[in-house]
């Protein structure tokens, strides 16, 4: 068995920017990843050849260039980690499919994924999360549906569209069911985050190109077909954030890309004790020092995992967690003072146009009001939001641990990863209050955080 | 009296329940039926402690003749009662039977003798051969000498039978509520409980925060003797009917009555309505650390295909973690405080806790309103502690 | 070319089961096991696991996460059938 100085888990940005930082120190790096190519979410590529449709692609490049100094396990989701401090210090055990590695220092950097609040019909085939257009896109180079809504919050809906237009799909709506012109109240934010602007601009002019009408405060509110999506209803959205009686209309598609912004993966933090709290996007998220270290000694934390704010904030996080490890391991200090009070500056500058964006593109209010009795909640056991509002209301269900423990809302296949963050709403909306952190973690908690056979599991070591 | 307990809270009801677990809804269950207002009050939620981590075991199979086995015969027939009053489907009651299988032929014959004792007890046991086996579980391992099916043995989901006792007491429940405080009057005797939210005025207090029952005690200036042994499940992903009782290893009851510190497994393996297989039991003392631990994890998967070798290849999806609530001798701890006038505890079950529940409730119900209870109470007595104190 | 439910399905070397499928214009394969209701992918990135398939007599497998070989046996999962 051999230790590493440091194991980062997750290939993203954030992991990327800290394994190479790390290494550069000196400190002898693995990088364990989900996928098969490193990149993550962001930079999900099928080859070299489609870096074209990159942003930042020379920032991968640069990054990957410096690879072949730390050991990079692809294809290695995790499914346990354990904290086994020694007399030297923090230690832990990161079990994959494949292989255990242990490391002094660990940097969470899972990343996010897309986050869905039910509607009637969002588990029609042809419903797919924007994400999910998005990896079938870049990963896997196919074009999900051949006519498409793009429907949700959020500045991600953009690239979706844009880039299955590109791609050949009739992208017959975007609904963005908030109001992006407020942005202007956030001017202040948006200050210094100029780029990100820019890039907006760009998807307008190509959705501009590609014909592709943009709605704002407009939203899909159910979605319909028997066995499989033929069309959606979509409604106006007044400035109170209700639907606008009278305005549903009907348009037909074979394709539903939705999402709501992003959940966080926090569940390695979860398991080992990190403190986690509420983001104001209303997600659960990891609470970090100014050094990226958690409130776990030895735990680091990078990316969207300590709050969702784009590849640009997770490659700053990156830098600072591997600095931060390698000074904490006694190694070279990779970045200069100045260099460190840059990226300080340039990180609290990105939170700040974070913070702007979740208030202008928040989770919409009206959407519990769409989940009738029968809607679906959690898709794995299907349980729907009239059973989890009567455990409430009937069986005292007082938060969403147990709404989950009464009704099996996320305890199913993917443990509450997709429900999560909407059955801990539905119950605090029933119990009358807002929703809160305790809700959260009431389906953050993932021990397996992979399926394992019984018989890996009893033979593992 | 500092600022929290200057607000009444509540009515005041004949009785408050410390406690939303198996047990304290079994209290207030049968407290309500016998003609008592309750309040239920948790520092959490419904079933969010031992009872939200078990397997809702009511077993009749595990239990040596002695009072514990009384207890328990008396509570498999309540819970009967209970299935047809609030719905076999509505907690997911199953009336599927225990098969206990040995390995060896020492086992078998240790097995044997115990089920012996047991009829003789009153307990339903039936002796069943090797060839025998496939018949009751097609998917068992081959290499098991022979079993002794107990069909009294049963199952229920104790999260929804906790809530719907509860629902059915009509008791108003006070969840995310701490207790913090008992107050007393000249006498000695409860006057009110004081929580974080507030008082709630009772003269009579059932102690049911199972393993946290010594802190509620402790309130009181009584010491009560609970401590915790951890323990963890298994969960698999849906599956179609793999298995159809609950089965465990005949190695299980010597574990469950033994009281060594190190990491215990025996297997206890069976399907859930939602298609899951659960798998137990491990059993640690290492006081309320949280950790999930990989070795027990193992342990429980290792053991479980020994039983089913057809599990090998199938998938554990989760896994959760339980603090039982046990007492020096391994027996529970129900009855009348004799040093607090209007304190009762109901505790220390251990794992048996959701199968003990309806007999414990139904005892305590008798003692708040002076009859006699169904079950002879003195093994169970709280002060049997006091001695080694 | 791999094989689905006893249908030829091509396959670039490189993409999912899922993305395969899709391509071939299959949007569900699974049915589900309380209301038999037709899933395919959702997710895409192996969070989900609506996509489930079984795969050369491996059931239960992420269709968004494996990736196709020729000769492969993909079947669907029809989870209501095999409950009762």
């Amino acid at each position: 068995m051999s230790t590493y100085d440091l194991v980062v888990i997750g290939a993203g940005p954030a992991g990327l920017a800290a394994a190479v930082t790390a290494a550069d120190a000196g400190c002898r790096v693995a990088v364990l990843d989900a996928g098969p190519r490193p990149g993550g979410q962001y930079w999900r590529h099928r080859s070299g050849a489609d870096a074209h449709s990159h942003t930042d692609w020379a920032v991968f490049a640069g990054l990957r260039a410096r690879f072949d100094q730390l050991h990079h396990h692809p294809d290695a989701a995790l499914w346990f980690v354990e904290s086994r401090p020694d007399d030297v210090g923090p230690q832990f055990a990161v079990h994959t499919h494949s292989t255990v590695v242990y490391g002094r220092r660990l940097v969470i950097a899972t990343g996010a994924h897309d986050r869905v609040v039910p509607f009637p019909g969002w588990d029609l085939p042809g419903v797919v999360t924007a994400g999910g257009a998005q990896a079938l896109l870049k990963g896997q180079g196919v074009v999900f549906a051949r006519r498409v809504v793009v429907g949700g919050t959020g500045p991600f809906l953009l690239p979706v569209a844009t880039g299955l237009a590109d791609a050949g799909a009739t992208v017959v709506g975007v609904y963005e069911a908030n109001d992006p012109v407020r942005y202007a109240r956030h001017v202040g934010a948006v200050l210094g985050a100029a780029s990100k602007s820019t890039e907006a601009g760009r998807y307008g002019w190509r959705m501009l190109r590609r014909r592709v009408p943009y709605r704002r405060r407009t939203a899909v509110v159910a979605a319909h077909g028997d066995e499989q999506l033929t069309g959606v209803t979509v409604a106006a959205i007044s400035p109170l954030g209700s639907v606008v009686p009278g305005s549903e209309r009907h348009v037909g598609c074979d394709g539903l890309a939705v999402g709501f912004g992003f959940t966080p993966q926090v569940e390695v933090a979860v398991a080992l004790g990190c403190e986690t709290f509420m983001d104001r996007d209303g997600s659960l998220v990891v609470r970090i020092g100014p050094d990226q270290a958690t409130s776990v000694p030895g735990v680091y934390a990078a990316g969207e995992v300590t709050g969702v704010g784009g590849a640009k904030l997770a490659l700053v996080e990156g830098h600072l967690a591997g600095d931060a490890i390698a000074r904490s391991l006694g190694r070279a200090e990779p970045l200069r003072a100045g260099e460190r009070s840059r990226l300080l500056r340039i990180r609290r500058r990105l939170r700040r146009f974070a913070a702007a964006l979740h208030a202008v593109h928040p989770v919409p209010a009206f959407w519990p009001d769409l989940c009738d009795d029968q809607t679906l909640v959690c898709r794995c056991e299907e349980v729907s939001a009239g059973a989890v509002r009567q455990a409430v209301r009937e069986l005292s269900a007082g938060d969403a641990r147990g709404t989950k423990l009464l009704t099996r809302a996320g305890m199913g296949w993917c443990q509450g990863r997709t429900c999560g963050y909407a059955t801990a709403c539905l119950t605090a909306r029933e119990a009358g209050r807002p929703v809160s952190s305790v809700d959260l973690q009431g389906h953050a908690s993932r021990t397996l955080m992979q399926p394992i056979t019984l018989a890996d599991l009893a033979g593992d070591d | 009296m500092d600022a929290p307990g200057v607000v009444v809270i509540d009515a005041g009801a004949d009785v408050v329940v410390i406690g939303a677990g198996m047990t304290g809804a079994a209290c207030a269950y049968y407290a309500a039926r016998a003609g008592l207002t309750v309040t239920v009050v948790d520092r959490a939620g419904v079933a969010s402690g031992t009872t939200g981590a078990g397997e809702g075991n009511i077993l009749l199979s595990d239990k040596s003749p002695g009072p514990e086995l009384s207890l328990a015969l008396h509570s498999v027939a309540l819970w009967r009662e209970l299935g047809e009053t609030v719905g076999d489907a509505q907690i997911e009651l199953e009336r599927k039977g225990g098969l206990v299988v040995a390995a060896s032929a020492t086992e078998h014959d240790t097995l044997a003798a115990f089920a012996d004792r047991q009829r003789a007890a009153g307990v339903e046991a039936h002796a069943v051969a090797s060839h025998e086996l496939p018949g009751y579980e097609p998917h068992l391992s081959p290499h098991l000498v022979g079993a002794v099916h107990y069909p009294q043995d049963m199952q229920v989901q104790p999260m929804l039978a906790a809530a719907h006792l509860l629902r059915a007491a009509r008791a108003t429940v006070l969840t995310g509520t701490c207790v913090v405080g008992l107050l007393r009057d000249g006498t000695g005797g409860i006057r009110a409980v004081r929580t974080d939210h507030g008082l709630l005025p009772t003269s009579r207090v059932v102690n049911a925060a199972g393993v946290w029952a010594g802190r509620v005690a402790a309130l009181a200036g009584v010491e009560l003797p609970i401590l915790p042994r951890r323990g963890f499940v298994l969960v698999t992903q849906p599956l179609p009917e793999l298995v159809r009782h609950k089965v465990y290893a005949a190695g299980y009851v010597a574990n469950v009555e033994r009281s060594t510190a190190g990491l215990e497994i025996s297997p206890v393996v069976e399907g859930t309505r939602a298609g899951t297989i659960l798998i137990g039991s491990s059993r640690e003392h290492v006081g309320f650390d949280p950790a999930m631990s990989l070795p027990a994890l193992r342990g429980l998967a290792a053991a479980a295909i020994r039983l089913f070798p057809i599990l090998a290849g199938v998938s554990a999806i989760r896994a959760y973690r339980g603090f039982r609530p046990y007492s020096p001798d391994h027996l529970p701890i129900i009855g009348a405080d004799k040093n607090v006038p209007g304190l009762y505890h109901a505790t220390g079950h251990e794992g048996a806790g959701i199968g003990l529940a309806p007999a414990t409730g139904h005892a305590i119900a008798a003692l708040l309103t002076d009859r006699r209870p169904h079950v002879d109470l003195r093994p169970f007595a709280p002060e049997r502690h006091h001695v080694h104190l | 070319m791999f094989i689905f439910d006893g249908r030829s399905i091509p396959h670039d070397g490189r993409q999912s089961v899922a993305a395969a499928l899709l391509a071939a214009g299959i949007r569900s394969w699974r049915s589900t096991r309380v209301e038999g209701r037709p899933r395919g992918v959702f997710c895409g990135i192996g969070v989900c696991f609506d996509c489930l398939v079984t795969v050369n007599g491996v059931p239960s497998q992420r269709a968004c996460l494996v990736v196709a070989r020729s000769g492969d046996v993909i079947e669907p999962q029809d989870e209501r059938r095999e409950r009762t």
